[in-house]
């Protein structure tokens, strides 16, 4: 599905990103563990799409196309899904108002009619249930106002709407408590499929406990340092990064 | 702001096309005689043309203000043409012998005076350049005793009422573009709804400039009496031209015991091109007086002209009157807008709401400038405002200029200011979602003018909503 080659990139003139090399198939989860600075929310970034990113080298092939090539809206709108660090908020556009366009630019894009507000509603009926958020929500500006807890379960509901082919899940636990961490992962789990893909990049591995992976990687300096199953999460858990960082040796 | 957000705005205008009609117009410049010629063309009663000859001759005795926070060249006042109009339109002329070319023009802007296609609940007043085209569902208002005609048929048919309030809100010596008006003012809506009575239909004047550089003086009166109600809404556009054209327009409300008038305009006269060439100065008086009991609520969204100086106002005269301001301001490439409000408390437990949404985009420059006065009788006074401004690009400018007189200290003032921006975050965000550049930014502008959009009759509330995507298409890229 995914396949990243070599991939550098820069971010406001500085390498973050110094050869990335990884391979994501239909129905597997991968996390991306790592300390911070490492470049795991850039890599995020860059699959996305975001423009502050800047890609000087390798290559990206999703589903058979060069990934790099494409606008982030194309992207998104053939099934990459970013759940944000940092959730935006956009004052006076509510929730509804808003996953109903992003759910139409998808339908669009697949050739299929738009639905109408009220079609939708019985559509976001069943999403509230995977993220247990009350209809209430939907009438509220996106995100504004929202706790950190509830800005996460929104890109989850979002998550949930969208239907993605290949999630990409930002530091979704950081910031919430443990019963929200709960619903999050398990919305999660309730939206993996056979066909789709999901990748986990998180700093603790908390979260992995929730969502187990198959693969596990670690970025330290830009690099993919260590790669394995969910038992390194585990063996991260206990002896922390630095005894990977020690072969790279300069950063200290 | 980088790349992203620098190639939105630049959709041509759709409104720019001119109409080619035989038009009968006065020589250009302004003088007494010109004043004369204009009263004479429209069979004006002696009183009338006194009161313009007054404003003309204090016009001339008064400077062109130059506070307002925008630039621009000298006007040369003697350029102009002060009075145009199309030579088939005839006075007091039904519908159905309306030019068709104008018929046409019209359904062109999306307005239709045809009888089978019109806007259903919407009566409309078409003027075209310097004289009304006609005035649809006339004999439906006149069921209900309400008179909405051209000014120009108010002044013969009702002269009593035209006499009585003229001037009585915006004197003709209130400042420079108000006297002008006063002295040269052409066409404009004429509106009185009689006691008791809530005026079944919205009503709306739809104003185009036409021909090449001739201003536009339009003249709105709307007196609404005793426990009456009104929604008004005005629509204006021009057609593209290289050469600035002039628009001062004044109008005036008046909301008698209990009454409520409720104003609302889409601005979107030519702006001009990206490098600031052509389009419309709007300098405008616009003002109402409320008594006793009444509630003005002036609603704008101004997208066009090329440079816009505007202050809609309230003097609450009367206990327990209500003034409201709602705005919303765009400029985009080199447009200037320097635009607000004046509440002015006059009566007891008086209160006024103002909300300003400016949006500047391109090279614009975008002010607001607000003043609530509170006079020594005032007590109980209320006002709240906000005023939010958002840039969109590093190009443009916002600039806010609030001013506060107070001279009754049992009065409640709030106000809040915000100024944002609209970042690549939130534009990436929606990309993510899978919304284009385009769609992002008109859904993140429209959230932002969501208060002042609620208060649009909803009938126009998603026209504006459109217009506003349009004027900041090509601001980002």
């Amino acid at each position: 599905m995914l396949t990243i080659t070599n991939l550098t990139a820069n971010a406001g003139g500085k390498p973050i990103l110094k050869g990335i090399s990884l391979t994501v198939n239909a129905g597997e989860v991968h996390a991306i563990m790592g300390p911070n600075g490492s470049g795991k929310s850039t890599l995020a970034q860059v699959i996305a799409g975001h423009p502050g990113y800047e890609v000087t080298g390798g290559s990206v092939t999703y589903e058979g196309q060069d990934l790099l090539e494409l606008e982030a809206e194309v992207r998104a709108q053939q099934g990459i899904f970013l759940a944000f660090q940092y959730p935006v908020e956009i004052p006076g556009v509510s929730n509804a108002y808003f996953l109903r366009a992003a759910y139409n630019e998808v339908r669009k894009a697949h050739g299929e009619d738009e639905v109408d507000p009220l079609e939708f509603l019985d559509i976001m009926a069943k999403k509230l249930k995977v993220v247990e958020m009350d209809e209430a929500m939907l009438q509220r500006s996106v995100n504004a106002g929202f706790s950190g807890g509830e800005k996460k379960r929104n890109e989850i509901l979002q998550m949930a709407v969208l239907e993605p082919k290949l999630a990409v899940l930002d530091e979704t636990d950081s910031g919430l408590d443990i019963d929200a961490l709960r619903i999050v992962a398990e919305g999660v789990n309730k939206l993996k499929r056979p066909d789709n893909a999901t990748i986990v990049v998180t700093h603790y591995q908390r979260l992995l406990n929730y969502i187990v992976p198959d693969f596990v990687h670690v970025l330290a300096q830009g690099r993919i340092v260590r790669s394995g199953g969910k038992e390194l999460a585990l063996e991260l858990e206990e002896r922390g990064y630095d005894w990977l960082l020690e072969p790279a040796g300069a950063s200290a | 702001m980088s790349s992203q957000i620098e190639s939105l705005v630049n959709k041509e205008y759709q409104y720019g096309f001119v109409t080619d009609i035989e038009s009968d117009a006065i020589p250009r410049g302004l003088t007494e005689e010109t004043v004369r010629l204009i009263s004479a063309r429209k069979n004006e009663p002696q009183w009338l043309l006194d009161w313009r000859l007054k404003a003309f001759k204090r016009w001339l005795s008064m400077t062109e203000p130059r506070w307002p926070n925008v630039k621009y060249g000298e006007i040369d006042y003697q350029a102009q043409t002060y009075y145009s109009a199309p030579k088939s339109v005839k006075p007091l002329q039904s519908l159905d012998e309306v030019d068709p070319e104008l018929l046409k023009t019209y359904e062109k802007l999306g307005i239709s005076l045809n009888e089978q296609k019109r806007l259903s609940g919407v009566a409309v007043d078409a003027i075209f350049d310097s004289v009304s085209v006609g005035t649809t569902m006339k004999e439906e208002l006149k069921k209900h005793g309400v008179i909405f005609c051209s000014f120009g048929e108010a002044v013969i048919e009702h002269p009593e009422l035209v006499q009585r309030y003229l001037g009585s809100v915006v004197p003709y010596s209130d400042n420079f573009f108000a006297a002008l008006n006063s002295a040269v003012f052409s066409d404009g809506s004429f509106v009185y709804i009689p006691k008791g009575v809530r005026c079944p239909l919205e009503l709306s004047t739809y104003f185009r400039i036409n021909a090449a550089d001739t201003g536009q003086f339009e003249r709105t009166l709307i007196v609404a009496d005793e426990g009456a109600y009104v929604s008004y809404l005005e629509g204006c556009t021009a057609p593209k031209r290289s050469t600035n054209q002039l628009h001062a327009a004044v109008v005036e409300i008046v909301a008698l015991d209990d009454a409520q008038v409720k104003y609302s305009t889409v601005q979107n006269w030519y702006a001009g091109d990206k490098d600031g060439v052509g389009g419309i100065y709007n300098f405008v008086t616009k003002r109402g007086k409320a008594f006793t009991n009444s509630k003005i609520s002036w609603t704008q969204v101004e997208t066009g002209s090329a440079i816009t100086w505007k202050y809609p106002s309230v003097i609450l005269q009367g206990d327990n009157s209500t003034g409201e301001f709602y705005s919303v301001a765009v400029v985009n490439n080199k447009q200037q807008a320097d635009t607000g409000t004046k509440m002015i408390h006059i009566g007891k437990n008086t209160k006024s709401t103002i909300i300003s949404k400016g949006i500047s985009a391109g090279h614009g420059q975008n002010s607001y400038r607000g003043q609530v006065k509170v006079l020594p009788k005032a007590t109980g006074a209320r006002n709240y405002t906000q005023c939010d401004s958002m840039l969109i690009g590093n190009q443009c400018g916002a600039h806010t200029f609030p001013y506060i007189e107070i001279a009754n200290n049992s009065a409640t003032l709030e106000h809040e200011a915000s100024t944002s921006k609209i970042g690549e975050d939130q534009i990436f965000y929606c990309k993510q979602r899978g919304l284009n550049a385009e769609h992002a930014i008109s859904l993140i502008v429209a959230g932002f003018c969501k208060e002042v959009f609620k208060e649009l009759p909803m009938e126009f509330a998603l026209e504006a909503q459109q217009l506003l995507g349009i004027s900041l298409e090509g601001s980002v890229g």
